[in-house]
């Protein structure tokens, strides 16, 4: 199984790291070189560029991708480059990080696969509170 | 007509000074705070600090209501993109008008369906290339909506259209001329119209036919 990850911050280097562990062919789009020292000692694909330059993700080997994580420090970026790797290669499974509680809805709601960091921490967060005050009563 | 202007740079500012003087009502979102003070001295209330691709600051700025238009104008194409989506799809604000910061980015904006947008750079680069017939074929207008545009081309002689019938030639299926002009005047191209050399004819075309349209008119 083929993936790519479009940035390759904390997010992105960390699942790099553990899909080529489970045995998937990775490669990794960052625009700053200094973000393959994340990735250790790495044995998949690297692609210096910006990944809104179709020439870029092409040399990834998104036309061949199984799945897709974008997860750039951006939100709107990775919004659209995530539906651009959707419509125009049509890769299986795309998955967008976005930061802003709010468009993660309106881009799930349109089809496409959010992970919300904040929403998340929200739930976690009130849920802990929320124990907290359970186990005091 | 109200309008939502995304991005108080100089793009965004002159549109939303020039609407204001032409009586409509305004709302121009800028970011950047020192920016933002300076807009908001000169044009007062009707400017609103903020990111204009968060929801909250849209709503803030009355995208429910919906405006007549949202003109899309930061130095950011993902924003920009991101925006007009926004308003199209989340509040069915019936035009959107995008800016392209990079025309590199045009293909994502056609892909994702924002098919009226600027692009100073290809604007630009569009006018040289008229002024500059040796290239073969010269785009004049594109009709983004119906995927067709306007080109023109100078027939030399030797050129494999020059001394045939227009109705001899074998254009590309999705390809027709619209108009020779020989010596200053232009006329309708008609079956019967023979092309000669010095003319310049005008045809229509879809995209991505330009090269095949280019063989049979002046050749490779």
């Amino acid at each position: 199984m083929k993936a790519v990850i479009v940035g390759c911050g904390r997010v992105g280097a960390a699942v790099a790291k553990q899909l080529v562990t489970d045995g998937w062919d990775v490669t990794c789009v960052d625009e700053d070189e200094s973000a393959l020292a994340r990735l250790g000692a790495w044995r998949g694909g690297f692609v210096l560029g910006h990944a809104l330059d179709a020439a870029v993700l092409e040399s990834a080997g998104v036309a061949e991708a199984d799945a897709a994580v974008v997860a750039t420090g951006g939100d709107n970026t990775n919004i659209v480059i995530g539906q651009v790797l959707q419509k125009r290669w049509e890769v299986p499974c795309v998955v967008v990080r976005v930061l802003d509680p709010a468009r993660a809805a309106f881009y799930e709601e349109r089809g496409l696969r959010t992970v919300c960091p904040t929403k998340t921490a929200i739930s976690v967060i009130s849920e802990a509170v929320r124990a907290t005050a359970d186990t005091a009563a | 007509m109200y309008a939502i202007v995304a991005g108080g740079g100089k793009v965004g500012s002159n549109v939303a000074r020039s609407l204001l003087a032409m009586g409509h009502e305004v709302t121009l979102i800028e970011q950047e705070r020192g920016r933002f003070e300076q807009l908001e001295t000169e044009l007062g209330v009707v400017v609103l600090e903020g990111d204009a691709t968060e929801i909250h600051v849209l709503e803030r700025a009355g995208i429910a209501r919906p405006p007549d238009i949202v003109l899309a104008v930061t130095g950011d194409d993902e924003d920009n993109l991101v925006i007009s989506q926004l308003a199209k799809e989340g509040y069915g604000v019936p035009k959107a008008i995008a800016r392209v910061n990079d025309p590199r980015n045009q293909q994502h904006f056609d892909l994702l369906g924002i098919t009226q947008t600027v692009c100073a750079t290809s604007g630009l680069l569009g006018l040289v290339e008229h002024e500059v017939p040796e290239h073969g074929l010269v785009k004049l207008f594109e009709l983004r909506r119906e995927g067709l545009e306007l080109v023109e081309a100078q027939v030399r002689a030797g050129s494999p259209a020059a001394g045939k019938r227009v109705a001899g030639l074998a254009l590309p299926e999705g390809s027709r001329l619209v108009s020779v002009m020989r010596g200053g005047v232009a006329e309708l191209a008609r079956g019967e119209t023979v092309i000669r050399p010095g003319d310049q004819v005008v045809a229509v075309v879809k995209p991505g036919l330009e090269l095949s349209l280019r063989r049979v008119l002046v050749g490779d």
